[in-house]
This record gives C-alpha cells, sequence and structure tokens, in this order.
C-alpha cells in the first residue's frame, strides 16, 4: 500500500528532452517506473527512450491514460506548465523545478481553486513509492537504490535530508510506504497536514517521520493537525536551530522572520502534539524502530 | 536582493508614489551642491546602507544650511554605521541622500509582503507608524489591518479605501492614501518584490500623504526578467565570500563560528550546522554545493572555505544521490591537495560506492578522517580543533 502513487500508475513528464528531464526520466525508467510519455511543445511524434514525444499534456493524457505528470520545465516557463497539466485534469502534478518567482506560484494556486489536481512541489526531490527492493514509482530526483519497500511514510520539506531519513529507514531493516517531498519554497502545493492525513488514512503505514525546517509555520500547524487526527507514531526533525534571523538557509522558505519560524517553535510544538523529537536527523531511522517496536 | 531608500524611492515615484525630492550623493563636494539644487531651507541628510535602525544609529540628519550639510557629510561619508539591524561590524557609509525636509503631521506604517499563508501579497497598514511593527502586532494586534491582494488582479478599490480609512485619512488625505497604497501594491506586483515597505507613511502639516522612508527587497528567483532591479545592486552591502559563491553557483552565507561546512542540499547543511552546534562546536558558514557535487565545485567551495579566516577544521557532509561517493571523493582529494590544505578535514559520505569512496579517502595520503554518520563526523571535527 502506499499514498497517491503506486507500481501501476501512469506518469508523463513535462520538459522530457530538456538535459534534466530526459536524465531523470531514465533513471524512473530504469527503476521499473511507468512513465508513458514525455511533453516538449514542437517535439510532437518522437520516441526517445522509447517513450513516445507530444506537444500538449491533454494529447499525451488522451493517448496514454496517463494520470500524473512530473515537471522539469526551466523556471521561467513552469507556471505555464503546471497550469496546462491542471487544464489537463491530471490527478498530481510533481514539480521538481527550483528557482520558480513566488508571484507564479501565488498565479498557480489561484489557476488550480477549483481543480481536482494536487500539486507537490515545487523546488522539491519529488514523491516515490518503492514496489519491490529495485522497483517502484519514482517521480523525481532521489536517488531510487536507497528505498525498500515498508511501512514508514516519509514527509520533507528538504531533499537530500528526506534521502538520510530513507537511508536510515531502510538502514534498520524496514522501509518506505512512500516518501513525499513537499518542497523548499514560501508557496507550494501539499503541505505537511495533507501528507499526514493521506499517510494516516493509508492501511500500508504504521508510521511517520515528518521532517520540517525553519520559516513560515506549517509545522506548527502541522502539528495541530496531529494532535487531533494522527493515531499513528509520528518521528520529527526540524532543520535549522543554529540559524540567524534574516538570513535565507537556501531554500526560499527557510527563513526566520519577525521572530516567527524558529527551529524551537517548531521542535516544541511537535513535542506538545506527542511527535517524537530529534535533535539529530542521524538517529530518524533508529528512533522509528524503537517506536515501532 | 536589497536595494537602498534612493533606489527604492525613485523606482515607487515611477508607479505614482508621492516622495520628496532629493539627491544621491558619493562625495561631500556633492552633497554640498545638491543642498543648494535642492534649495528647501529644511533638508535631511540620509546615509543609505541596507539596514533599518539608521536614525537611532546616528546615520540621519536634518541641516539648515550648505555649511550644516557640508558638515555632516564630512562625518557620515566613509562612517561605520552599527545599528540593531547590522551587526557589531557595521556597514560603511558610501552614499548620502539628500532630502527635502518635510513638516510631519502624524506618521503611519504601510508595507506589503508576500505572504505564504494567504498564498498572494498582503498588505499591512497600521495608523501609529515609525515604529516597530512587530512589536506593535505582539502588544496591539487589533491595531494592524492586514488585506489579502488578488495575486492576478491586484489591489480593489475598495481595499484601498478600507486601509486609507484604517491608517485615520479622511478627505483629500484619504485620497492621497488610496492613490499611494494603490500604487505602492502595482509596484510590488510589476516588480516582483517579497517587501515594499513605507516606514513611515505620512501626512504633512500641508496635508500631504507621502512616503518619508522606503524599504524593497526583490525576489531572487524572479530577476531574470527584471534587469533595470538587477542594475541597483549594490555590492558593497554584501559580504564578498558569498558573492564569490554565487558565481560557482554555490550557496554559501558567512555566520561567525571556526568550523567551515560543505554540505548537499539545503536542509542537511542546515542540519550539519545544527549537529556542530550540539557537539559543542560553531559552524562558520553554511554552504550547500547542490546536487551534483563536482570537483570544481568542491574545490571552489574549499577555496570560499578556506578564505575565511576564522575557519580552524573543515567538515565535509554529503549524501551521495545521483553523484557516486567514490566520484565525490575524488573531486574532495583532487580539492585539497589543489589548494595544499592543512587543516583538520573530517568528511563524511554516504550513498552509492559509499566503501569505494571511503577507502579512497584513507589512502589517499591526505591528514583526513572519515566518518559514518553525521553525529560522529561532527564529533570528530569539534574534537579535531580543540
Amino acid at each position: 500500500m502506499s499514498v497517491l502513487v503506486n507500481g501501476d500508475t501512469k506518469i508523463l513528464c513535462q520538459g522530457f528532452t530538456g538535459a534534466a528531464g530526459l536524465f531523470h526520466s531514465k533513471n524512473s525508467l530504469a527503476y521499473g517506473t511507468r512513465l508513458v510519455g514525455g511533453i516538449t511543445p514542437g517535439k510532437g511524434g518522437q520516441t526517445i527512450e522509447g517513450v513516445q514525444v507530444f506537444d500538449t499534456v491533454a494529447e499525451a493524457k488522451k493517448a496514454t491514460g496517463a494520470t500524473v505528470s512530473m515537471v522539469y520545465v526551466p523556471a521561467a516557463f513552469t507556471a505555464d506548465a503546471i497550469c496546462e497539466a491542471v487544464d489537463a485534469e491530471l490527478d498530481l502534478v510533481v514539480t521538481i523545478t527550483e528557482g520558480i518567482p513566488v508571484a507564479d506560484m501565488a498565479f498557480v494556486k489561484d489557476f488550480m481553486k477549483g481543480s481536482k489536481t494536487r500539486l507537490i512541489g515545487p523546488n522539491c526531490p519529488g514523491i516515490i513509492t518503492p514496489v519491490t527492493d529495485k522497483s517502484g514509482c519514482k517521480i523525481g530526483i532521489m536517488p531510487a537504490y536507497i528505498h525498500k519497500p515498508g511501512r514508514v511514510g516519509i514527509v520533507s520539506r528538504s531533499g537530500t535530508l528526506t534521502y538520510e531519513a530513507v537511508w536510515q529507514v531502510t538502514s534498520n531493516g524496514m522501509g518506505q510506504s512512500t516518501c513525499i517531498g513537499i518542497g523548499g519554497d514560501p508557496i507550494k502545493g501539499l503541505d505537511f497536514i495533507d501528507c499526514l492525513k493521506l499517510f494516516q488514512d493509508d492501511a500500508g503505514t504504521d508510521g511517520i517521520i515528518m521532517i520540517g525546517e525553519i520559516g513560515g509555520t506549517a509545522e506548527e500547524e502541522a502539528c495541530e493537525f496531529i494532535r487531533q487526527y494522527v493515531k499513528k507514531p509520528v518521528v520529527g526533525f526540524i532543520a535549522g536551530a543554529t540559524a540567524p534571523p534574516g538570513k535565507r538557509m537556501g531554500h526560499a522558505g527557510a527563513i526566520i522572520s519577525g521572530g516567527k519560524g524558529t527551529a524551537a517553535d517548531k521542535k516544541a510544538a511537535m513535542a506538545k502534539a506527542g511527535v517524537h523529537v530529534c535533535d539529530t536527523p542521524s538517529v530518524l531511522g533508529a528512533r522509528m524502530k524503537e517506536v515501532l517496536g | 536582493m536589497n536595494i537602498h531608500e534612493y533606489q527604492a524611492k525613485q523606482l515607487l515615484a515611477k508607479f505614482g508614489v508621492p516622495v520628496s525630492k532629493g539627491i544621491a550623493c558619493k562625495t561631500v563636494d556633492d552633497v554640498t551642491k545638491a543642498f543648494a539644487q535642492l534649495g528647501e531651507p529644511l533638508q535631511v541628510v540620509k546615509a543609505q546602507i541596507h539596514a533599518g535602525g539608521r536614525g537611532k544609529a546616528g546615520g540621519v540628519k536634518l541641516v539648515r544650511s550648505a555649511d550644516e550639510a557640508t558638515k555632516v557629510a564630512t562625518d557620515l561619508l566613509g562612517k561605520t554605521l552599527v545599528t540593531h539591524q547590522t551587526g557589531p561590524e557595521g556597514r560603511v557609509v558610501k552614499t548620502l541622500y539628500v532630502e527635502a525636509g518635510s513638516d510631519i503631521e502624524r506618521e503611519m506604517y504601510l508595507a506589503v509582503v508576500m505572504d505564504r499563508a494567504a498564498q498572494a501579497p498582503v498588505v499591512i497598514a497600521a495608523a501609529e507608524g515609525g515604529m516597530d511593527i512587530e512589536e506593535l502586532a505582539a502588544h496591539k494586534p487589533e491595531a494592524i489591518a492586514r488585506h489579502r491582494v488578488h495575486p492576478v488582479k491586484g489591489l480593489m478599490p475598495f481595499q484601498a479605501r478600507a486601509i486609507a480609512k484604517h491608517l485615520g485619512l479622511s478627505g483629500d488625505q484619504a485620497k492621497g492614501g488610496q492613490k499611494l497604497v494603490t500604487a505602492l501594491v502595482k509596484a510590488f506586483m510589476a516588480l516582483d518584490c517579497s517587501l515594499a515597505e513605507i516606514n513611515p507613511m505620512i501626512v504633512t502639516k500641508q496635508g500631504e500623504v507621502k512616503a518619508l522612508d522606503a524599504k524593497m527587497s526583490f525576489d531572487s528567483n524572479a530577476l531574470f526578467r527584471h534587469p533595470e532591479v538587477v542594475e541597483l545592486r549594490d555590492l558593497n552591502e554584501e559580504d564578498p565570500k558569498e558573492i564569490e559563491a554565487k558565481k560557482f553557483d554555490l550557496n554559501y552565507i558567512a555566520l561567525d563560528g571556526n568550523i567551515g561546512c560543505m554540505v548537499n542540499g539545503a536542509g542537511l547543511a542546515m542540519s550539519t550546522m545544527d549537529v556542530i552546534q550540539l557537539k559543542g562546536g560553531k559552524p562558520a558558514n553554511f554552504l550547500d554545493v547542490g546536487g551534483g557535487a563536482n570537483k570544481e565545485q568542491v574545490t571552489n567551495a574549499f577555496k570560499i572555505l578556506l578564505s575565511d579566516k576564522n575557519v580552524k577544521g573543515l567538515l565535509v557532509n554529503i549524501f551521495g544521490g545521483i553523484m557516486k561517493c567514490d566520484t565525490i571523493a575524488e573531486g574532495v582529494i583532487a580539492a585539497a591537495r589543489e589548494v595544499h590544505l592543512s587543516l583538520p578535514l573530517v568528511v563524511r559520505l554516504e550513498g552509492t560506492n559509499v566503501e569505494l569512496g571511503r577507502k579512497l579517502l584513507e589512502e589517499s595520503g591526505l591528514a583526513l578522517q572519515t566518518a559514518a554518520s553525521l553525529d560522529e563526523a561532527a564529533e570528530k571535527i569539534v574534537k579535531a580543533i580543540a
């Protein structure tokens, strides 16, 4: 079991023929992901890596029956690409591209109102559901081999820190149901609460690892949700305890401003909600193992 | 990206925000001439640095004659101004803005910010200005009005009217307030700002509504479509190491500790800083080398870390995702040799081919230590520089 995507999910890649799109598409294909179509405007009709290329998302959806798209389109054109996928009524759009103007994302979120499409990202590693030790549905840039199918759901704002958590879960003899990198931008698609709800409702997930970072109040809101709704054990970590206020720590959203969004606040909220808070990411896997018994 | 007050005022004026006339000056001579050119009996000389709190730090002076303006300029130009926002090292004043003085009747606060909860720009307004808005928000939240701006349509006239009313403006002054806030939002959206703040916004004794100060920050992701904004960048206001890092696509932020860190990924980089501190050390920086940490990136990163004279040891923490660990190890070894690294170095690698990577590091002949986990790496580097 898993959330959002599984071994049968058919996906498209927007920006398929670009360097990043093609590189990561090959990796997805090598992991057995059912990547059934690529979209690059003006290049429709070609076949690359055995994948048919289309000019538009709507055409690709019609021809292949795909329900999910992953977006590698350059930042200046990403908003347009997401809106195209929303207009084609895909179920899920996973946007890997980083560096998208915040105003563009505000526009996209407004455009999405009333649509059925869900968005993951932007500026995120993507989503992966391992099906076997060597295959699954990989939509994004994460290294596939660190994953193993299992019963821990992972949701994180950061990329490499997600890999760290995945690796520890795998190294401790457990595996993952689904891992979702929600991304480090201030205006984005799915948030912690959406993912926590999916994992709580998923019969294949026994425990949840939640990795947050400084900036904003999404973690605090998620903790209130955990208190009310989540019955499964949650192991948590917050990155940025030593980050000084006013300095943007890499991610567009990772900044302490106006005394809000500190790691201490977020850790306190986690502890209050009954989350097993870790002071270092090195113990995430071990703590989950301990908690699940 | 931030700009100076005089630049913000020049930009905002183009959108219709009323400001006083002023002249930016780089020399004492310019200031003397500017005073004469403006021809007002009362003028203000304002130090231009990218930090608030200039008034309290002595960076804003009223002047009533060219002689007085000259004297103030002589004092301020080249002076290091320390405010509550600059840190103890302060900022050197290289530009002065000479502006016509205003007869202030009342001060207000007005700002537009990109708000993540609203997922849109939000106007923040308070009838009490000139003070710390965060303090006001904490003690008197009802004094602050917030209006979500539609991310496509912009500010609606009814919102402008409500904001002017909240600011306590009526009659012609209300019209002036509506015009100002509408122009401010227009500028904010047209230029991809992350912040546009007028603190204080004033009513003069003559009944004019205008911006007495202005601060603008821009979304760095959107600078590609605003070359006119990029031109306003002042490299004097930025850390030279951070400028150097940007050239190589490295994300570097200087801190005041002594352990230099090189990590891939922002979240892992922050966590590495955190764990160093947890183990009793102090990180000298945040440095994200990005996903594809190749030899050139690693070499440039080493050079930047070593240019910080406070650095006593280095910690490299790479989770090899797409990159294989042996490739990263080769990069670290080559870079360490190229820069003749003599400081203690701890390398923690994880990911594909990790055994091969560690073996390469151990057999390199370099005086480095390897670690299997982030905790172990932090413990080792803290001990090595103790």
